[in-house]
């Protein structure tokens, strides 16, 4: 046998169908996005009409459902970042071996508790008469119940393990003289953070956010479960995927070109090779 | 060593103390829940019965739910293991043109929102093959889960793959074995636990999916995940859905417990 025919003899199976099914799909998912729907049978009909991508941007409901979106996903990025770099500096600086093993399982654990658990679990935690607004109670204070607000917490809630896992261990493989050096040269320990840690660890930030940006935008269920009446791009495609797929179509890009773009415009840090 | 002040490291501490109780208080409400009284969620709770869970063991759509959600998971699980291990040999054993783009496709499915796979698939099930007469039903949500599963099993035998001595291999056809002999007795052996541990991943992704799910899933057909969502939407068996949630938090030990296992079980010996 030739080397020639060995690869296609490998590949042959797995390309065709990633090709044939994947592929094919997605193609047909954009060509449908220039199809027409048949106002009063919902009948999808071939034709060519950027009608479709027309209503994502002066439809004002598709667009700033769309800049919600957008926020979500990043404030969501944004409140892991916060939350993963003090979890990482104590679990790899301040934590004893026996908790450092601990708090590396903790971590990772809840990853496979199931999606759909933890919507139910952020559910039950946030409603009216839940523990939340239970334990808030004495100091007066009344939780954001089912909001905006508890849609990024609980996005975070979801996919913070991707984000903690790689700062955990990016902090972890730092050596430890660059400390010494920084503390010799006389700068405190936030000082210390700011200019040597975090620089450091940003490739792992990055390769982080990718994670929790793409997983956060195309979420809906979230938002329908926690809340209330915030709509997400998700939403907009599965109310639509029957009356008017070509829309579904056109709408089912939008998450895509943000991931591309937010790809492109980190892919010059060099962060995403190292992931 | 990072030099913390001591109130720097007791903030740090509290700190950790609240991720993990917004962490893990939300998973314990729902497994405290499974055993309220209460018709509904309620905080606190005030009485305890294993009502729920005599009516979740005895349900016959949490059961079918959950035979759905094996067969699927099952049927994407073999799926995953021949086509991963295949891309896998073929990127490792050999360079050729357009390697980077065979690798992003296999990434490309579970790097892109599931909802667009879902989606695409939906119209490629319902408005491509269905006009011409093709139901793909079952196996179409399978088709669709086995797409994104494949990943799984491809990243854990590469990785293994790439570790390997090739030495080995050829000593082994020095000695007179055939490729075939060569692969079962000496290659397969050593990343066998590697596709064990990528199968049982590809397993429990499939098992946890809803996204793709929703939209490939023939009409009436639940998986667990499906039903958990239908419950959550319009309760009509109330706290049953906090027992099988439960039964999941505690099932998902399973994954993570093998995999760790299987995971030393490579460091040690090498």
């Amino acid at each position: 046998m030739t080397r020639r025919t060995r690869i296609a003899g490998l590949l042959a199976l797995p390309m065709t169908w990633l090709i044939g099914i994947y592929i094919f799909s997605l193609v047909m998912l954009l060509v449908t996005a220039f199809w027409v729907t048949d106002p009063f049978t919902s009948k999808v009909k071939p034709g060519f009409t950027l009608r479709n991508f027309e209503q994502l941007f002066i439809n004002p409901a598709y667009l700033s459902t769309s800049v919600r979106t957008l926020g979500i996903a990043l404030g969501v990025t944004v409140l892991s970042i916060l939350i993963a770099v003090p979890l990482g500096i104590f679990m790899a600086k301040v934590a004893a071996p026996w908790l450092r093993a601990l708090l590396a399982v903790a971590i990772t654990l809840p990853l496979w508790a199931g999606y759909l658990v933890k919507v139910l679990a952020m559910r039950i935690t946030f409603t009216k008469e839940g523990f939340f607004n239970w334990m808030l109670a004495p100091f007066g204070i009344e939780g954001p119940g089912f909001t905006l607000g508890t849609v990024v917490l609980t996005l975070t809630y979801l996919w913070l393990p991707y984000m903690a896992v790689p700062v955990y261990t990016a902090i972890r493989q730092l050596p430890p003289n660059l400390f010494d050096a920084s503390a010799d040269l006389g700068a405190g320990s936030w000082r210390t953070i700011t200019t040597v840690v975090l620089p450091l660890i940003k490739p792992a930030i990055i390769a982080g956010s990718v994670f929790t940006f793409s997983l956060s935008l195309g979420d809906y269920l979230v938002a329908r479960f926690v809340g209330g009446d915030t709509q997400m791009i998700g939403s907009v495609i599965a109310s639509n995927i029957n009356l008017n797929p070509p829309l579904a179509a056109a709408y089912s890009l939008v998450p895509i070109a943000f991931v591309v773009i937010y790809l492109v415009s980190v892919q010059r840090t060099g962060a995403l090779e190292r992931m | 060593m990072l030099r913390l002040s001591r109130t720097s490291k007791a903030i740090l501490g509290v700190l950790v103390a609240v991720i993990l109780a917004f962490m893990y208080i939300p998973l314990g409400l729902v497994v405290l829940n499974s055993f309220n009284a209460a018709r509904i969620v309620s905080w606190p709770v005030t009485g305890f019965s294993l009502e729920w869970w005599g009516k979740a063991f005895s349900s016959e759509p949490v059961r079918i739910a959950l035979l759905n959600s094996v067969l699927v998971a099952s049927g994407a699980t073999v799926i995953a293991v021949i086509l991963g291990t295949l891309v896998a040999f073929a990127l490792q054993r050999y360079s050729f043109f357009g390697q980077r783009a065979v690798n992003l496709l296999v990434v490309l499915p579970i790097a892109l929102p599931g909802i667009v796979t879902g989606v695409a698939l939906n119209n490629t099930y319902n408005r491509m093959l269905e006009p011409i007469g093709i139901q793909v039903g079952f196996y179409g949500m399978i088709i669709a889960h086995g797409t994104f599963c494949i990943v799984m099993v491809f990243n854990n035998v590469l990785a293994r793959l790439r570790r390997l001595n090739p030495s080995i291999e050829e000593a082994s056809q020095d000695l007179g074995a055939t490729p075939w002999q060569t692969f079962r007795m000496v290659t397969f052996p050593q990343f066998r636990s590697a596709l064990i541990a990528g199968a049982i991943l590809a397993f429990a992704l499939s098992f946890d999916e809803v996204y793709v799910t929703i939209f490939t899933a023939p009409p009436g057909v639940d998986t667990l995940p499906l039903w958990i969502m239908n419950q959550m939407a319009r309760p009509n068996e109330a706290n049953t859905v906090n027992v099988v949630a439960t039964i999941v938090i505690l099932a998902s030990f399973i994954p993570v417990w093998v995999s760790q296992r299987l995971g030393r079980d490579i460091t040690d010996r090498g």
